[in-house]
């Protein structure tokens, strides 16, 4: 740590209090509910010729909800980083904006409600998590068992009946849950903490093939079998995205941990292999490449516009500046254009202005979340801000390069702005401990000399 | 640290920072590829035929509407379905040829289809503000095309074409305006304008019909002309100075054999079997030896440039809506010339052409480029473009025209048009009987092309016509029986009118 200068007025034993941000967060926050707001009050105008009549009642249900996350910042993380929660806010607003919009395209299965429902449900977990876990160092304990409560949540799936073509939902009655986005916190808990204790166990270096260190034989074993037990279970559910999220996570980890560049070398490998055996043996999966190699090969086969089509068309149709909320036709997508497709619908009536726009939301709050990570001091704190931050860069890129046929596409939920209440509440959940984190790392410590 | 290399090692705040700048880089991927799609490739997926965006654009309000004399033979109904408005048709077959259509399905053709950016809104013209607009993406009501058609002319065409297969075009020889456009069997474009069941059943069942209601005989089919082609035979041997006086004795032969064959070009009607018949008697009796030998006398270049001055060979004849092209061969041999000469061999004309030859005689040798479209206008009225006459060609000087029109009403008064005869007007014709088929063993083509102007004026005629009836089931199948009739109506239609 560089070491400040005192100020003179100031008595000499005091630590210099950095500034707590609260007020900057407060007016982001503020800000970023009126932008909603202003979102939705516009998909009405363009609709109806006039403001929706709940356009008050909105806006203050996402206000109280944001006001009273900011609250509980102020009270328990006052020195926490004063982007995330604003950032958070802004995309669950947008989010709610665009599925309330895709709502006015598909009378009858109204989905803005339950997402607002969710919404409040995840900001009721981000209040808890910022409450009651006063110091993340506790989690540390409990990496086993998280890595046993991940593995559960995976596997439960697979006794309920596959919903298109995925066995990754619990359903009971109407209601739906997605464990696996629940998993993926309780795996970053775990890898960082086995990483943290294990780091210079798997730092150690074995053989060298070319200019990649390789790590012992002793270490690289019990990995692989976490690898195998989770992307085999993904693949036994035929859930891409998921397995791919949980893959590029645990190499990320890994590098960071114990800098060995060997590790993205064996990941690599394993995920080209395991990519290439799946593509081989699944026909779901298979499609999906021929997909993504020939978006607009289902219409010269004259079997019409698959799904990547609609996609890009959307996307094509927003151009420079969208078609205006409301205005654009996403719809045409159909099935899950308000879950895994929900950004065509950005691309289309925000235009790249918009689309680019989310991006650099995303971006700002990956980096936030490096950020953090960078300034904890406790190796476990650091490697578990970087592997959530890690999770929603991976996130965003994996949905969004399958929606803009970039990648080939693979199911999965936009951070806070898709369908779906596990993907809404899992994502509160990673902001609220990046929040704690961030409070840790830049509150004054007592008892450190500056 | 118990390795030596790992005192070497880059900590969590390298690696960490590595990783971080590799999530970035992720995103900047996706920012790079959504320029991409929305940037560069955006109009070839915007126009993917596959892609219904703009078919929905299209019909998200009502469109815009076809007027014939200041009255809409188009509508607009709301559907209910993910297009909001069809097209419809106050009179459908009555107006096809002239409207074309507009199906969600099926695209646009014709003014529907020229005029699709006005009738649908999205023309630049429709607004003060175009560049607010493209960046609002606001869209302006669909404006109006108003069409030269004098409905009274149409009707008299339809009622006069009735059942059988056929064309006529009527224009107005001033100005080019096309005042009526009719084919038969016609179709109801309304019928199919909608994306139902119902309408994809009638667009199959149009499409497999062996009589063709959708083909726009009058612009889009060309048919050999037979002797109606004499008048430009006859304009072209006035204007080369082949002959001077219309009465005065020709050099043609009798029995004439064609030069370089053993075959003798045969005529119809005994008064032509004779030798040295002026072209005033040639033309009223329709005689082929002597039509025939003046082409050759003339020579195919001459012929060549007199025809493509009335708009033969003419690929791109648009009035807005794409005529197909007429042929007159532009390398033959004497005797090709001489059959060409009489509308046979490969010469073939649109309807729309032989009405230009009888509209350039009657406008003192200037044809007119025939125009379908008087203006657009937006909306609430006001104009976006008004069509002014154009001149297309001056096929012959004033003397020589004037000397052909006192040939075609020669024919009308003594000769083989007689049934086009008005009281109370003058009226120049020729009519055309064209062989075709195998053996020459089809129904013949009954031609008949003519003008008319009141008895007490001497100024330019105000309509000329062009009739073929393609397909009779008459026993008695001449352009003078047939095609005459019809259009002696059409021309009465007009004159009553004007």
């Amino acid at each position: 740590m560089a070491t400040p200068t005192t100020p003179a007025a100031a008595p000499p034993t005091a630590a210099p209090v950095p500034p707590t941000r609260r007020t900057t967060e407060l007016l982001l926050v503020v800000g970023a509910v009126l932008i909603a707001v202003f979102g939705y009050v516009e998909v009405g105008a363009n609709i109806d010729g006039r403001p929706p009549p709940d356009a008050a009642s909105y806006g203050a249900a996402l206000g109280a909800l944001a006001l009273v996350a900011h609250a509980a910042v102020r009270w328990r993380a006052r020195y926490a980083d004063p982007l995330l929660l604003p950032i958070a806010v802004l995309l669950n607003g947008i989010g709610l904006v665009v599925i309330y919009r895709l709502d006015r395209a598909t009378p009858g299965s109204a989905a803005a409600p339950a997402q607002l429902l969710w919404s409040a449900f995840g900001v009721a977990l981000f209040l808890a998590v910022v409450i009651v876990l006063r110091d993340h160092r506790v989690l540390q304990r409990y990496a086993y068992v998280c890595a046993l409560a991940a593995l559960v949540l995976l596997v439960l799936p697979v006794f309920f009946p596959p919903v298109y073509g995925s066995r990754i939902w619990i359903t009971v009655g109407a209601f739906s849950i997605q464990p696996g986005e629940f998993a993926k916190v309780l795996l970053a808990v775990f890898f960082a903490a086995y990483l943290a204790a294990h780091r210079d166990a798997l730092a150690l270096t074995g053989r060298r093939i070319w200019w990649f260190q390789l790590p012992r034989g002793r270490v690289l074993g019990p990995v692989l079998v976490v690898w195998a037990a989770f992307v085999g279970v993904l693949v036994l559910e035929t859930d891409l995205g998921t397995s791919l999220l949980f893959f590029g996570l645990f190499v990320i980890m890994l590098y960071v941990a114990t800098a060995r560049s060997g590790w993205i070398a064996i990941g690599l490998f394993l995920a080209a292999a395991g990519a290439a055996g799946v593509g081989w043996l699944s026909p779901h999966v298979h499609g999906r490449v021929t997909d993504w190699l020939d978006p607009l090969g289902s219409i010269a086969a004259g079997q019409g516009p698959n799904q990547i089509a609609q996609s890009l068309f959307a996307f094509a149709w927003g151009g420079l500046l969208g078609a205006g909320l409301g205005l654009g036709h996403s719809i045409l997508i159909g099935f899950a254009a308000k879950s895994d497709f929900i950004l065509a619908t950005i691309g289309e009536e925000l235009g790249l202005t918009g689309l680019t726009a989310v991006l650099l939301l995303y971006a700002l709050l990956v980096s936030r979340g490096f950020a953090t990570g960078l300034a904890l001091r406790d190796p476990f704190g650091r490697l578990l801000a970087i592997g959530l931050a890690a999770i929603v860069g991976l996130q965003v890129f994996v949905v969004a390069g399958g929606v803009l046929a970039l990648i080939p596409l693979t199911g999965m939920t936009l951070p806070f702005v898709a369908q779906g209440g596990s993907s809404v509440v899992t994502n509160w959940i990673i902001v609220a401990l990046l929040v704690r984190m961030s409070d840790t790392a830049r509150r004054p410590r007592p008892g450190v000399r500056p | 640290m118990t390795r030596g290399d790992n005192s070497a090692r880059p900590g969590i705040s390298t690696t960490g920072r590595r990783a971080g700048t590799f999530c970035l880089l992720l995103i900047v991927a996706l920012a790079a590829q959504a320029t991409r799609v929305q940037v560069f490739q955006a109009d070839a997926y915007n126009h993917n035929k596959a892609n219904q965006r703009l078919t929905i654009e299209r019909y998200d309000q009502p469109r815009g509407n076809i007027l014939v004399a200041g009255e809409p033979v188009t509508g607009s109904a709301p559907t209910g379905g993910r297009y909001d408005y069809k097209r419809t048709y106050t009179d459908g077959p009555a107006w096809a040829a002239v409207t074309g259509y507009a199906s969600q399905v099926y695209g646009t053709t014709q003014l529907e289809g020229v005029y699709d950016d006005l009738l649908s809104g999205s023309d630049d013209r429709l607004s003060g503000w175009a560049v607010w607009d493209a960046v609002s993406r606001g869209q302006n009501p669909g404006g109006d095309v108003h069409t030269t058609i004098n409905p009274a002319a149409q009707q008299a065409a339809l009622r006069g074409l009735g059942r059988q297969q056929g064309a006529v075009v009527a224009i107005e020889p001033a100005t080019g305006r096309i005042l009526a456009l009719a084919s038969t069997p016609s179709y109801d474009p309304g019928s199919f304008a909608g994306s139902s069941a119902a309408d994809r059943e009638a667009w199959t069942r149009l499409r497999a019909d062996t009589d063709q209601p959708m083909l726009n005989r009058a612009l889009r089919q060309i048919y050999p002309p037979g002797s109606t082609f004499k008048v430009v035979t006859a304009a072209a041997a006035l204007a080369s100075g082949q002959v001077t006086d219309i009465h005065a004795p020709t050099g043609a032969p009798y029995p004439y054999v064609m030069q370089g064959t053993t075959t003798e070009l045969v005529n119809d009607s005994r008064a032509c079997d004779e030798a040295g018949l002026s072209l005033d008697e040639a033309m009223v009796n329709s005689c082929n030896s002597t039509m025939g030998w003046l082409g050759t006398q003339v020579g195919l270049q001459r012929m060549v440039s007199t025809a493509q001055a009335f708009g033969f060979n003419d690929a791109t004849l648009d009035v807005p809506v794409r005529a197909a092209r007429s042929n007159f061969d532009t390398g033959m041999n004497t005797s090709q010339v001489a059959l060409s000469s009489i509308g046979q061999y490969d010469t073939a004309a649109t309807p729309l052409v032989m009405a230009m030859v009888a509209a350039g005689i009657a406008n003192n040798g200037t044809v007119m480029h025939p125009q379908l479209v008087d203006k657009l206008t937006r909306s609430d009225g006001t104009v976006v473009q008004l069509m002014h006459p154009q001149t297309y060609r001056q096929a012959v000087s004033p003397s020589v025209a004037a000397k052909v029109q006192q040939l075609m009403v020669d024919v009308v008064e003594e000769g083989t048009g007689s049934r086009a005869r008005i009281p109370g007007a003058v009226v120049g014709g020729k009519t055309g009987t064209a062989q075709h088929g195998t053996g020459n063993g089809g129904t013949p083509y009954a031609w008949f092309i003519a003008w008319a102007r009141p008895a007490d004026s001497g100024g330019v005629p105000p309509v000329a016509v062009a009739v073929v009836v393609a397909d009779s089931e008459a026993t008695d199948v001449t352009g003078g029986t047939l095609a005459a009739p019809i259009a002696r109506s059409v021309l009465r239609a007009v004159l009553d009118g004007g």
